[in-house]
């Protein structure tokens, strides 16, 4: 296809949809009966709940049921795919991967973005401030992984380096480092891209909330002598508890289904998969089917408690606004 | 990058108190005021750097990209445009083949699923209909299933409706533009329903005395009050869909002819790592759109944000 014609399909699907949706629209506005009523709201509704219940509920009750399948789907194999995943040496350090990813990346994200909500808050540059520390969420992780990787480039000891870490190393006289192929520390080395990412999210959420701390409460505080570091342990962080949670945990979700960094950063090689990558990996690469919808199942059992509590905690945050 | 746009007037603007001692400055008073600039300017140049390194290098001759590091631009600034030449129009990169797919993905991935989202919301919020709040839970709760779930049963579908593939109708965009939509709606319904909770209830009342309909009050009360709204999540699904590369990989299914800049980039990354004249001016190729996107709809993205809008 050539790019007019590209865009003359882009086009044509806007003026379909937009033509259909009018069509429902003007054919039902006339409609005053009770049973004109219920042929409206079928109108508005039923657009969502078709696309949802094929394109969401179906597939995932199929997806579990894969799961415990052989790789070409055709034979019942009972729970192996899952025991594989946790006794395959290979499928283990997955999971171990993906532990250290969801422990490490929420809480420094929370912990940079608070630490620095807090410390520009008020200063004359704080808009700015927090600009450079937004921006990256709107770069893709692509992006972003194509930004560290080059922080992160290797070249010999005696060579000059174009990496700007490996250039610091040998500016105080160690060897360069291979950052993204020395197992094991090279997962902290993509998390810390994916930290640099999320730090923004939290910053803002959390520094909405500090603002909106009320100030008769600070101001008892003062009264009583409390301040400095104190004021910050014992009234800004217990009176933004909702936040930290919400920010704490919608992060986990995020870190849980982190795909793009390491397909771009190492194509998931050199000891360094993750749960979402490996799922693709296995699905689309090795087409080990029943194992990669076994791998699918397990992000979603492992991201259904978080979400639930995320959604309880966001509950209780927008009731304090 | 630096940008000195102002940041979340939102924000700023409906959460800051007048009151000069927050909370936090306060606690700064305490802790030293010198290292608390410090540690923030810290973060702050580490932030900045690894970007600000990729786009000097962008803009330097390949052969000095290759050989010295971006930082020695100080002593030896010497720029061109080469290599945004060579990945835009070059053949063997050829990324403005690519910027117009991701075009022509982005623009139906956002409308549709906002509109039939404000649609369905409207009825949730605003009609009276047997099992609305028990359907609208359940659309609610569809948010915990992770698309890698729903991906190759949906893939199945789509193959076997003839949707995917060259010869399918529209190219193949389909499969894309329905699963972006698709994966999307349920938190798109439940954060318009929230959006729309917010009108007063006497307005639509009064509206329904004066003998207008359902269809009336949706189009010339709901849309004009909701655009701010409609904005916020359009810019979020806007970015989330430009800076996707999961959904591209699998619903574009390696077909070229239909992979937005974010396939090629990861694919590039991993073929030529040691490109980095390419690397880096491509790179930026594809943060032009989502960063002025972002700068300039920063008001209604925090918006978005704060409400909750975090695709999980």
């Amino acid at each position: 296809m050539t790019t007019p014609d590209k865009l003359i399909q882009m086009v044509i699907a806007c003026a379909l949809f937009f033509g259909v949706m009018a069509v429902i629209l003007l054919l039902t506005q006339r409609l005053k009966s009770r049973s004109g009523e219920r042929v409206q709201v079928a109108a508005f509704v039923a657009p969502a709940l078709l696309l949802v219940a094929v394109g969401l509920l179906y597939p995932a009750v199929t997806t579990i049921y894969q799961s415990f399948l052989d790789r070409s789907l055709s034979e019942s194999v009972g729970f192996d795919n899952y025991v594989k995943i946790f006794t395959d040496p290979s499928q283990v350090k997955v999971l171990r991967n993906t532990a250290i990813w969801v422990v490490l990346c929420p809480t420094l994200a929370t912990l940079i973005g608070l630490v620095y909500a807090v410390l520009v808050d008020g200063s004359r540059f704080e808009r700015l401030a927090k600009t450079m520390l937004f921006l990256p969420i709107a770069i893709s992780l692509v992006g972003a992984s194509i930004i560290w990787k080059f922080v992160y480039d290797y070249k010999a000891s005696d060579q000059t380096q174009i990496g700007v870490l490996n250039a610091l190393l040998q500016a105080i006289g160690v060897d360069t480092y291979r950052f993204l192929l020395t197992e094991p520390w090279n997962t902290l080395f993509l998390i810390v891209i994916f930290v640099w990412v999320q730090a923004g999210f939290a910053m803002t959420i959390l520094s909405a909330s500090i603002k909106a701390i009320p100030t008769e409460i600070i101001e008892a505080a003062k009264l009583d002598g409390v301040g400095g570091l104190k004021m910050f342990r014992y009234i800004t962080v217990p009176s933004i508890r909702p936040a930290l949670i919400v920010v704490l945990t919608t992060i986990s979700i995020a870190t849980l289904k982190v795909f793009d960094i390491v397909r771009t950063a190492t194509g998931g090689n050199f000891g360094t998969s993750v749960l979402a990558n490996e799922f693709y990996t296995q699905s689309f690469r090795a087409f080990e089917r029943g194992l990669g919808a076994a791998l699918g199942t397990l992000i979603f059992v492992l991201v259904l408690p978080i979400v639930i509590y995320n959604v309880r905690q966001m509950r209780k945050l927008e009731a304090t606004r | 990058m630096s940008t000195t746009t102002p940041v979340e007037d939102t924000v700023a603007a409906e959460e800051a108190t007048k009151h000069r001692k927050s909370a936090s400055t306060a606690a700064k008073e305490g802790l030293s005021s010198r290292w608390g600039s410090a540690a923030a300017l810290v973060i702050a140049v580490l932030w900045t750097v690894p970007t600000v390194g990729l786009l000097i290098s962008s803009f330097r001759p390949e052969a000095d990209v290759k050989t010295t590091g971006w930082w020695t631009v100080l002593s030896n600034p010497s720029f061109t445009l080469d290599s945004y030449r060579s990945v835009i129009t070059g053949s063997d990169v050829n990324l403005a083949t690519y910027f117009v797919n991701s075009i022509v993905i982005t623009v139906p991935s956002v409308v549709i699923p906002v509109t039939i989202a404000t649609m369905s919301a409207y009825a949730f919020a605003w009609m009276q209909f047997k099992g609305r709040d028990t359907l609208f839970v359940a659309i609610f709760a569809l948010q915990i299933v992770p698309i890698q779930v729903t991906m190759i049963p949906l893939l199945t579908l789509y193959v076997d409706w003839g949707l995917a593939g060259r010869q399918a109708p529209g190219g193949g965009f389909w499969t894309v533009w329905l699963s972006h939509s698709i994966f999307a709606l349920p938190l798109a319904i439940y954060l318009m329903h929230n959006f729309m909770r917010e009108i007063p209830g006497e307005l639509v009342e009064s509206a329904r005395i004066d003998g207008a309909g359902h269809v009336q009050i949706f189009t010339r009360i709901m849309l004009p009050l909701l655009k701010p709204s409609i904005a916020a999540f359009a810019i979020f699904q806007f970015l989330w869909v430009w800076n996707d590369l999961l959904v591209a990989l699998v619903f574009a299914g390696g077909n070229l002819q239909v992979s937005p800049l974010t396939v090629r980039l990861a694919e590039l990354a991993g073929q030529r790592g040691e490109d980095w004249h390419l690397l880096s001016a491509g790179a930026f190729v594809s943060l032009v759109v989502p960063v002025l996107v972002f700068v300039f709809g920063q008001r209604y993205f925090v918006r978005g944000m704060l409400a909750g809008s975090v695709k999980g």
